[in-house]
């Protein structure tokens, strides 16, 4: 299938002479949601900006929905809408008034059903005579949300959406950012929670000094490259590992108290059973055992670690 | 055409000024009813009369351009100004619109305002003066003319600003100066040769002096002169702003 949106050799140096995008290429399929990961100043906002128009592409071309966002930005401008990472709007607008005013600047005859619609699935109906700038921030970033969603865009670019967002509201907003996926709107979110990347992303995206590092189904990513540990509490400590467990690769931890194995879980073979036989052997007893998956975080901070 | 847009920006802006309708209106009202007094009745009684009128007469269609001058510029560069310093530009650079629907809606309801408030001064100037409006087709004109230029032209300096300090020297240290210079109180048949040639490069000379044409049938320079240079002003503006699009010149990065 044809991607939705197709950056293919994308650099992009701004006029201070700082390359912020070098090269850069990246498909995102229609109706996914892919979360592009990175750390501060990778460019995500950058990129996001260029696709959505608010910056000036530099070489390489940019094509959403098979059309080019410069020759036809009118055609790839309404398809999408975009929820910026910094929280600027109308302070003496009402609500209502700035969402109405969004749908009809991207060429949407009014409409004030779907405003509606927009506003109560953002928890935002009963402030909607509120001016905004009685709203709190959370208010305001969804006040964002609403005006992004109030032409029905097909593609939705949240920059940062749940920054500052409390854990709730963050789940909330998620499950919104699933509704929308499950319209068959595509999602494209840039974050700093690795959590919502994994807790949300059908893709993931890593981008680092303005270059994309890895792009991987989140599962495939997490399976490969996700190391799984096995932590075996102790009955009694332990001063050292018994040289007949040196072939198993264990750690010590807290005191002794605690032998800790890395292996991989996509493996074949990982060990386990011989593990268990030879601490049997040895006559250690277990109190508890657990199992650790690692997050996309530290999937995350290897990568870059490995870069460095 | 994306007339939805222009609507909405349109109304997005009407809006904003019907929220400051107070300040809007009665300011240009209060300092013109203090120029009549002033320049009206306390000097005027003792001006004769030029061009056939009474002085109070003859200032107003220059009062009233120099009051749409100064608001045209000042409305349309905030206006774009405004959404650059809060940073919801943001919101129109990403939008399937084009430069001229942007410059349409902005400049177009920044006009308004300045026709709307000329009308009025219009009006508040009849209290003082016995007015005669000769031509009021071509007053209409030149009202509307005059208030897209320079709407246009604040426009212009909304987005070349930088700070408010740049949206306010030009209207302060440009617009002020030639507005007084440019006829207002004076017919510039007044000064000695030299000053008037040099008030014909004043542009708003053309602007005061077609305009007063169309209030009492006599102005400083033909009025077919006035017309050809408010539209080269105009279209010198649009040329300036097409440009500051095209290139992304401080709108975009
Ligand atoms: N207008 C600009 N002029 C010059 N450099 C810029 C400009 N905007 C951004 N940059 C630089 O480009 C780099 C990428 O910035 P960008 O905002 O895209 O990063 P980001 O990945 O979104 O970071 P964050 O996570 O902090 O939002 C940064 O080093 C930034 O300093
Ligand atoms: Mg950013």
């Amino acid at each position: 299938m044809q991607p939705i949106i197709s950056i293919s050799n994308l650099s992009k140096t701004y006029a201070n002479g700082f390359e912020a995008l070098k090269n850069v290429s990246l498909d995102v399929r229609k109706g996914e949601i892919f979360a592009l990961l990175g750390p501060n100043g990778a460019g995500k906002t950058t990129l996001i900006n260029i696709v959505c128009g608010l910056v000036n592409p530099g070489t390489g071309s940019v094509r959403v929905g098979g059309h080019d966002i410069v020759a036809d930005y009118r055609k790839t401008r309404s398809m999408i809408g975009l929820v910026p990472q910094e929280l600027s709007m109308d302070a003496f607008e009402t609500v209502f008034a700035t969402v109405s005013f969004s749908r009809g600047l991207f060429g949407k005859p009014s409409d004030p059903a779907h405003i509606e619609k927009v506003l109560r699935s953002l928890s935002l109906w009963d402030k909607r005579k509120d001016k905004v700038m009685t709203l709190s921030g959370g208010m305001k970033r969804r006040v964002l949300i609403a005006k992004a969603l109030a032409h029905e865009p097909e593609i939705l670019f949240l920059d940062e959406p749940t920054a500052g967002v409390d854990v709730e509201l963050r789940r909330e907003m998620w499950a919104m950012v699933r509704g929308l996926r499950d319209t068959g709107v595509t999602i494209i979110l840039t974050t700093h929670y690795i959590e919502e990347a994994q807790e949300m992303a059908d893709r993931v995206g890593i981008i680092s000094k303005g270059e994309i590092i890895l792009v991987e189904d989140k599962d495939v990513l997490m399976r490969t490259l996700g190391k799984k540990q096995l932590r075996i509490e102790l009955r009694e400590p332990l001063a050292a590992v018994p040289t007949s467990l040196t072939s198993h690769g264990l750690d010590l931890a807290e005191s002794g108290g605690m032998l800790v194995s890395t292996y991989d879980a996509s493996a074949d073979r990982t060990g386990i059973t011989a593990l268990f036989r030879d601490l049997a052997r040895e006559g250690i007893a277990i109190r508890d055992v657990e199992t650790r998956q690692s997050t996309l975080e530290e999937i995350f901070v290897g990568l870059l670690e490995e870069r460095a | 055409m994306n007339i939805h847009a222009v609507r909405a920006i349109y109304r997005f802006e009407m809006a904003r000024t019907f929220r400051t309708i107070l300040q809007s209106i009665v300011s240009p009202v209060i300092s013109t009813a203090l120029y009549f007094v002033v320049f009206g009745a306390a000097i005027g009684s003792r001006i004769p009369e030029i061009g056939g009128v009474s002085y109070g007469a003859f200032i107003v269609p220059g009062l009233i351009m120099m009051s749409i001058l100064t608001l045209s510029i000042s409305n349309a560069s905030f206006g774009i100004y405004f959404p650059r310093f809060t940073g919801t530009i943001y919101e129109l650079l990403s939008a399937p619109v084009s430069h001229l629907e942007i410059v349409a809606a902005y400049v177009g309801a920044a006009a308004t305002k300045s026709v709307m408030i000329g009308l009025v001064i219009l009006a508040t100037a009849a209290l003082f003066v016995p007015l005669q409006i000769e031509h009021p087709l071509v007053m209409l004109l030149f009202l509307v003319l005059t208030s897209l230029s320079f709407s246009l032209f604040g426009f212009i300096i909304g987005i070349w600003a930088d700070g408010f300090e740049k949206l306010q020297i030009i209207p302060l240290l440009v617009v002020m100066p030639l507005a007084f210079l440019g006829g207002t109180f004076y017919s510039i048949e007044m000064l000695p040769p030299f000053w008037h040639v040099v008030s014909l490069f004043n542009p708003v000379v053309y602007l005061v002096s077609g305009f007063r044409w169309s209030f009492i049938g006599a102005a400083d320079v033909s009025v077919w002169t006035s017309l050809g240079m408010t539209v080269v002003f105009l279209l010198g503006c649009l040329a300036v702003t097409g440009w500051m699009f095209r290139t992304g010149y401080k709108l975009k990065n």
